[in-house]
């Protein structure tokens, strides 16, 4: 496996490869996304009790989830970048930051939005709300801390060391509706047993939840490339590259 | 793997697992604070895992499940009271379940029905008896398409309010 991956620790490589996958990846995320969002707001049925309200879950369940999954992949590559020093990592990990700290904001934001006229009121600091507010914060450190150091080398070990500090929080948020007593509900669709709604309405949440995760997936790869470029800005195989397209 | 790496895995390792024990002792710690509500059982006999009992005048914030046939509204005004016992799944009344009396005087939001878990927040009056100044609904984690509920016999209509109830409104 080693001998397999070890030619995409050199950026060269990686920028080649990411780039090639793009075009796929864009196709694969404007199907999904537009397949799912039709699904989910025309043709999935309205629940008995929340109407049409309800349909927030499409976008508000992908997003919490991929807020904590991007989570734990940026940690990842923090922690691969401070035991082996892949420069790659680093840069991944400062490409991953700012995506989930939007996509932690949406989640915070539909929530809200679908507290208003569900639960009947905005914000509550319960443990589940609390904790994914905390979330966004780590997210917004992190950000702050790759940009804080002129050396990307130094900011990549300091927003490591907090991003993988940060990791505690995840099990927090995963569980708080289980472990203590709070206004959001449990989990519908992220657990082991079959999930709570029927099929017409959970097949379009799928659909919905792959095209957010690639639409993720499209954009970290897109700010991977740019950051591989900004950190080896000097090195020749750049530089050729930028007069070959003629971008100066 | 050379010694450098493997020194730097411990000490990366050992800081994880330091934190998620630190992390886990604070929360155990704090974990009477973390919970949002009282049950309405813990209103009687005190915190499931401290004993802790609330005393009268206290604020608080109560959780329940709403007692069928226990909503009573007046006619002319924003006033209602019901009846909470403690949530659990599935579903059922007993009559020795422990029961706490909630007033409240506003508009309740659209989940609120019979059978609902709703979370209020008020001051304990008496013992039993709650003053909310805020009731909101806490709705489960099923979701059932309307064709389907109409056949399991599953009904949610919103509570409505006359224009004389409107127009009574304290504030």
């Amino acid at each position: 496996m080693w001998k397999w991956l070890h030619p995409y620790a050199n950026p060269e490589v990686s920028y080649h490869f990411v780039g090639k996958l793009l075009p796929w990846i864009s196709k694969i995320t404007f199907v999904l996304l537009f397949i799912g969002i039709v699904w989910a707001l025309v043709f999935a049925p309205a629940d008995y009790q929340q109407g049409d309200s309800f349909r927030i879950f499409y976008i508000h369940v992908p997003t919490a989830i991929l807020s904590m999954s991007i989570y734990m992949a940026m940690a990842t590559a923090a922690f691969c970048s401070l035991v082996w020093q892949f420069r790659l990592a680093d840069a991944s990990a400062a490409a991953m930051a700012p995506v989930g700290a939007v996509i932690t904001a949406i989640a915070l934001f539909t929530g809200a939005a679908w507290g208003k006229p569900m639960w009947g009121t905005w914000w509550i600091w319960d443990a589940r709300l609390t904790s994914e507010l905390v979330l966004l914060f780590l997210y917004l450190g992190v950000i702050a801390l790759h940009n804080a150091f002129e050396d990307k080398n130094l900011a990549g070990k300091a927003a490591g060391i907090l991003s993988l500090v940060g990791v505690v929080n995840i099990p927090i948020i995963k569980y708080s509706v289980e472990w203590w007593n709070t206004l959001h509900q449990g989990a519908t669709v992220s657990k082991m047993s079959a999930p709570s709604m029927s099929m017409n309405m959970f097949w379009p949440f799928v659909i919905c939840f792959l095209g957010i995760a690639m639409l993720v997936a499209f954009v970290i790869c897109i700010r991977f490339r740019t950051e591989i470029l900004s950190r080896n800005g000097m090195r020749p195989w750049v530089r050729a590259l930028i007069t070959e397209e003629g971008v100066k | 793997m050379n010694p450098r790496r493997k020194k730097r895995l411990t000490i990366v390792i050992s800081i994880l697992v330091g934190l998620s024990i630190v992390a886990g002792m604070v929360l155990y710690a704090l974990s009477q604070n973390i919970d949002l509500f009282f049950k309405p059982s813990e209103i009687y006999q005190g915190k499931d895992d401290t004993g802790i009992k609330p005393i009268n005048g206290q604020r608080l914030r109560i959780g329940g499940l709403v007692v069928p046939g226990s909503v009573k509204r007046d006619p002319s005004s924003l006033d209602v009271t019901f009846e909470l016992v403690d949530m659990r799944m599935p579903i059922v009344f007993n009559d020795t379940d422990p029961v706490i009396k909630v007033h409240y005087d506003g508009i309740l939001p659209d989940l609120f029905r019979e059978g609902q878990g709703i979370v209020a927040n008020g001051m304990l009056v008496n013992g039993n008896f709650i003053e909310a100044s805020e009731v909101l609904a806490k709705h489960d984690e099923n979701y059932i398409p309307k064709e389907l509920a109409d056949d399991m016999g599953e009904k949610h209509v919103k509570p409505s309010y006359t224009k004389e109830q409107i127009e009574n409104q304290q504030y």
